[in-house]
C-alpha cells in the first residue's frame, strides 16, 4: 500500500517534493501554514512573498499568488499590496536576516505603523543559504562560518529579540508570538490567530518561527532536535508575547 | 477619472504639475520617502487624494518606496513614486527587481547636486543612475523633461509606456523644473483622445490558484546561468523591438550645420534660445534633443550628426549625456566638443559665446 | 536674452520676497506674457538669504536662473553682499535706503546704484507691512514690465482672500504699489 503523506490543498504538488534541505524546518512550518490557510479557507485571497535565503526556495510552493523579493525587502513589498488592495490576505515570510538584518528597518516601521499584514520569521540562528554565517539570532557562543570561535558578545553584541520589541512597538491589536518546529500544534494556532488577526483588520500579526538548519548547524538528527527544542528555547522562550482583547460584539 | 474639466491653464511649480498629472492619469497610490527637490510632489498628492479616492503610503526610505510601489503595481494598479539624489541612489534596488520581473513602475526623478548630498537644489547627474543603475542592463523606459507642460505630459504617458511595454518607466526632470513656476495646461487625458492603457493584476487575480487559473509564481532568481540568459534574450528583444515605438527627439537646423548642439532636459531650453538666435543671424547651429535618454535615439542622432561637421554637448553633469551620445555614434569620426558643468545651470548667453567662439574661429 | 526682463529680488526671511515675485509673475499671466519665477533653494534656506528669480518676456524663456539681473533689488545687508554676483554692466542696483553698513559692499561695476527710501515711506506714510508691495510698484515703475493694473488685479487675486475680512488692506495694498511706482519716478529711474 502507497501511503501517501497528507499534503495541505493549498500546496502546489507539482512542485514536490521541495526542494529544502532533509531535516530543515521549512517544510514543517510551510506545512503548518498550508494547513491554516485551507482550514480558513483563504487560499484565493492570499499574496505570499518570500524573501532571500532559504525562503526564496518557497517561490512556487503552494497555490498561492506568490512573490519572491529582495533581501529584506519582503515586508514591504506585501504592505505595498496591501495598501493598495486591502482584501487580500498578504504573509511576508522571511529569515532572521530578512526580518532582523537588512530588513528590521522595515519591519520596525510596518509594526510601528501597525500595517495590518502578517509576518512569519524564521529564526535559525543562521545565515544558511550562504553558508551559515552569523545572524542577529546567533546565540552568544555559538559557532558560526563568522564565528568560529564562538559569538563573543564583547565583540559582535547580542542576540536580537524580535517578538519582543515587535511585541513592545506594536499598537493594541497586534498579534506576536513565538512558536517552535518542536511544537507543531502550537506554532500551528500561532499562525492561525495571526492570520485571523489580519482577517479581522485588528493590527500587525507577527509570528517568529524556531527553526532547524542541520545542515549548518552540522548536527545529526538527534543534536538538531535537541538544539531547537532544549537550547533555542533557553534564549527564545516560547509563547504568545501580544494577543489583542476580542471585544465582543 | 474626469478630476479636470476641460482644459485649465494653470501656473504652478513642477512638483505641483506632477502630482496633477498623476490624478488625471488615474494613479491610485503614491508611495513616497521625502527628499528635495520632489518634496512637494507627495505634499500636493497627499492633499489632493482624498478628495479623488485616491491613496498614499509615506514609507520609512527609499528602499521601501519603491519596493511598495512594486507592491501597488503587482495588485494590477497604478501605482508610483518620486525621489532624488540620494534616494535615487537607493531606489535603484527595487527598480533591478522592477526590471527583472518586468513590473510596470512610475518614477518621477528630480535631480540635485551629486555624488553624495551635494546640495539639493539641481544637477543632471542623475542621468547614468537612472537610465543604467542596479545590477542590470538598463532596461528601463526615461523621458528627460524640460518644461512644466512635459512634465505634465509624460508624466502621464509614463504609465501608459509602463503599462503597454512593461519596462520601469522613469520621468527625468530636476530641481529647477520642481520648483520654478511657468504656466501650462492642465487636461484629462481622455479629452484629448488619450486612451489610458488598461493595468492588469499580477497577484490575486480572480479564481483559485491552482483551480481555475494557475497561481501566480513570481521570482527573480534563477538557478542556472542558462536559465538566466533565457529570460534576458526575451527581455532585450522585446525591449529593442519597442524602441522604434517608444523613440522621442526634436531637431532643428540640422542640414549641414557646421556645430550640432546636443542637449537634454531644462538644458535644452537654453540650447534651443542659442541655436535660435544665431541661426537667425544666418550662422549655421542646429541642435538636436533626445526626449527618451532610453532608448536612446540612435539612428536619428546619428543621421542628423552625419550631415554637421561637429557636435556640441552641453549638460549640468561632466559626461554623463556626453557618454551615451559617444556610445551611439560609434564608428562615426567627427570631432565632438562640450560644455559641462557639473550641478551648475546653463544659461543660453554661455551657449552662445561658446558657439561664437568656435564659429568665429576663436579658441581660448 | 533679447526681450526678457530679468529681475532679481533679495532680503531677509519675513520681507516678503518671494510674495512680490508671485503678484508679479501672477500680474505677467494676467497679462498673456511669458514668466518664469524660481526661488532659491538649498540647506542654508532657513536662515539664509531669500531670493527669486523672475523673468518676464513675450518670448519662451530659457534657463530658470540668470547670471546677471537687469535690475537686483537688495533689502538687507546680507542681500546686498549676497547679490553682487548678479550684477554685469547692464545691470540697475536697487538697495533700500534704510541699511546700514553696507558702502563698501555696494557692487562697483553696475550701470546704476541708488537707495530708495522705501521702508521708510512704507512706515511713515502707509504701513510696515506693505513695505515689499511699494518695492513691487518700484519694479514696475523701472521696468514698466506689466501695468499698474494687471499688477493690482494680481495683488486682488492672491491676496483677495484676505481683503474680504478686512477691505482697508486693500486700499493699503494699491496705495504702496502707486508709491513705490511714484517713487523711482520722482527719483528719475523710471
Amino acid at each position: 500500500m502507497d501511503i501517501q503523506p497528507k499534503m495541505p490543498k493549498s500546496w502546489n504538488a507539482a512542485t514536490k517534493p521541495h526542494k529544502f534541505c532533509p531535516g530543515c524546518g521549512h517544510g514543517l512550518i510551510l506545512k503548518a501554514l498550508g494547513q491554516v490557510i485551507d482550514e480558513m479557507g483563504i487560499q484565493d485571497r492570499v499574496v505570499f512573498g518570500c524573501d532571500i535565503g532559504c525562503s526564496l526556495l518557497s517561490w512556487d510552493f503552494f497555490n498561492v499568488d506568490t512573490v519572491q523579493t529582495h533581501h529584506g525587502r519582503t515586508t514591504p513589498v506585501m504592505v505595498g499590496i496591501k495598501k493598495a488592495s486591502p482584501d487580500r490576505i498578504v504573509i511576508a515570510y522571511m529569515g532572521d536576516g530578512g526580518g532582523y538584518a537588512i530588513g528590521s528597518q522595515h519591519l520596525v516601521n510596518a509594526a510601528t505603523r501597525d500595517d495590518k499584514i502578517t509576518v512569519i520569521l524564521v529564526n535559525n540562528t543562521v545565515y544558511a543559504m550562504t553558508g551559515g554565517q552569523m545572524a542577529p539570532t546567533t546565540m552568544p557562543g555559538q559557532k558560526t562560518e563568522t564565528t568560529p570561535f564562538g559569538r563573543d558578545v564583547a565583540q559582535a553584541g547580542y542576540p536580537m529579540m524580535g517578538p519582543e520589541m515587535v511585541a513592545a512597538i506594536t499598537q493594541e491589536g497586534a498579534y506576536v508570538a513565538r512558536g517552535s518546529v518542536a511544537r507543531f500544534r502550537k506554532l500551528k494556532e500561532y499562525i492561525r490567530k495571526a492570520l485571523e488577526n489580519q482577517l479581522a483588520m485588528r493590527g500587525f500579526s507577527f509570528v517568529e518561527a524556531l527553526s532547524t538548519c542541520p545542515t549548518n548547524w552540522r548536527t545529526n538528527a538527534e543534536k538538531t532536535w535537541e538544539f531547537v527544542e532544549k537550547k533555542m528555547t533557553e534564549q527564545y522562550p516560547l509563547g504568545e508575547l501580544k494577543v489583542p482583547v476580542i471585544k465582543e460584539g | 477619472m474626469g478630476v479636470i474639466e476641460g482644459e485649465k491653464k494653470a501656473f504652478m511649480t513642477g512638483n505641483e504639475a506632477v502630482a496633477w498629472a498623476a490624478l488625471a492619469a488615474g494613479a491610485e497610490i503614491m508611495y513616497g520617502y521625502p527628499i528635495t527637490p520632489q518634496n512637494e510632489i507627495m505634499q500636493y498628492w497627499t492633499r489632493l487624494a482624498p478628495k479623488h479616492e485616491r491613496k498614499f503610503l509615506q514609507t520609512e526610505d527609499e528602499l521601501s518606496a519603491g519596493f511598495t510601489t512594486i507592491g501597488g503595481v503587482l495588485t494590477g494598479k497604478r501605482a508610483f513614486t518620486a525621489t532624488a539624489g540620494p534616494g535615487n541612489v537607493l531606489m535603484q534596488e527595487p527598480m533591478s527587481m522592477a526590471e527583472a520581473m518586468r513590473i510596470p513602475t512610475v518614477v518621477v526623478v528630480q535631480q540635485r547636486g551629486g555624488p553624495s548630498t551635494a546640495t539639493v537644489i539641481y544637477s543632471q547627474q542623475e542621468v547614468t543612475l537612472t537610465c543604467f543603475g542596479g545590477n542590470g542592463e538598463g532596461l528601463r523606459v526615461v523621458y528627460s523633461t524640460s518644461s512644466h507642460q512635459e512634465l505634465y505630459d509624460y508624466t502621464i504617458k509614463a504609465f501608459n509606456t509602463a503599462w503597454k511595454y512593461r519596462f520601469p518607466t522613469f520621468v527625468l526632470a530636476d530641481g529647477y523644473q520642481a520648483k520654478m513656476r511657468e504656466s501650462l495646461v492642465l487636461y484629462d487625458p481622455e479629452e484629448r483622445g488619450i486612451e489610458m492603457v488598461p493595468t492588469e493584476a499580477f497577484v490575486g487575480k480572480p479564481g483559485m490558484p491552482g483551480e481555475d487559473r494557475p497561481p501566480a509564481h513570481l521570482r527573480n532568481t534563477y538557478n542556472i546561468e542558462e536559465e538566466l540568459e533565457e529570460v534576458l534574450k526575451k527581455d532585450i528583444q522585446e525591449y529593442e523591438q519597442m524602441a522604434p515605438e517608444i523613440i522621442e527627439y526634436d531637431e532643428f537646423n540640422t542640414d549641414g550645420a557646421d556645430i550640432l548642439v546636443v542637449a537634454h532636459g531644462v538644458v535644452f531650453r537654453s540650447a534651443a534660445i542659442a541655436v535660435r538666435k544665431l541661426a537667425d543671424e544666418g550662422l549655421k547651429v542646429g541642435y538636436f534633443r533626445p526626449i527618451t535618454l532610453r532608448p536612446f535615439p540612435q539612428e536619428q542622432l546619428r543621421q542628423a550628426a552625419a550631415k554637421a561637421k561637429q557636435l556640441m554637448v552641453v549638460e549640468s553633469a561632466y559626461g554623463q549625456l556626453l557618454k551615451i551620445v559617444k556610445d551611439n555614434l560609434y564608428g562615426m569620426d567627427l570631432p565632438i566638443r562640450t560644455l559641462l558643468r557639473p550641478g551648475v545651470g546653463v544659461t543660453p548667453e554661455e551657449v552662445v559665446a561658446d558657439l561664437r567662439t568656435v564659429l568665429e574661429g576663436r579658441e581660448d | 536674452m533679447g526681450e526678457a526682463v530679468r529681475i532679481a529680488i533679495a532680503g531677509e526671511g519675513g520681507q516678503g520676497v518671494q510674495s512680490v515675485a508671485m503678484i508679479l509673475t501672477e500680474a505677467a499671466a494676467l497679462d498673456g506674457k511669458e514668466f518664469l519665477y524660481i526661488p532659491n533653494f538649498g540647506v542654508e534656506q532657513r536662515g539664509g538669504v531669500s531670493i527669486a528669480f523672475v523673468q518676464i518676456s513675450d518670448e519662451k524663456i530659457g534657463a530658470p536662473k540668470f547670471k546677471t539681473g537687469d535690475i537686483v533689488i537688495a533689502l538687507s545687508d546680507r542681500a546686498v553682499r549676497r547679490m553682487g554676483m548678479h550684477v554685469g554692466s547692464e545691470t540697475l542696483f536697487i538697495y533700500d535706503a534704510g541699511i546700514k553698513g553696507i558702502d563698501d559692499d555696494l557692487p562697483k561695476n553696475a550701470k546704476k546704484v541708488m537707495a530708495i527710501p522705501a521702508l521708510e515711506k512704507a512706515n511713515k506714510e502707509l504701513h510696515p507691512r506693505v513695505f515689499n508691495v511699494l518695492i513691487m510698484g518700484a519694479v514696475i515703475g523701472v521696468t514698466k514690465v506689466v501695468t499698474l493694473e494687471k499688477a493690482k488685479e494680481a495683488i486682488e487675486k492672491k491676496l483677495g482672500y484676505k481683503f474680504e475680512q478686512n477691505p482697508e488692506l486693500r486700499e493699503l495694498n494699491f496705495k504702496a504699489l502707486e508709491r513705490g511706482y511714484q517713487l523711482v519716478a520722482e527719483m528719475g529711474v523710471a
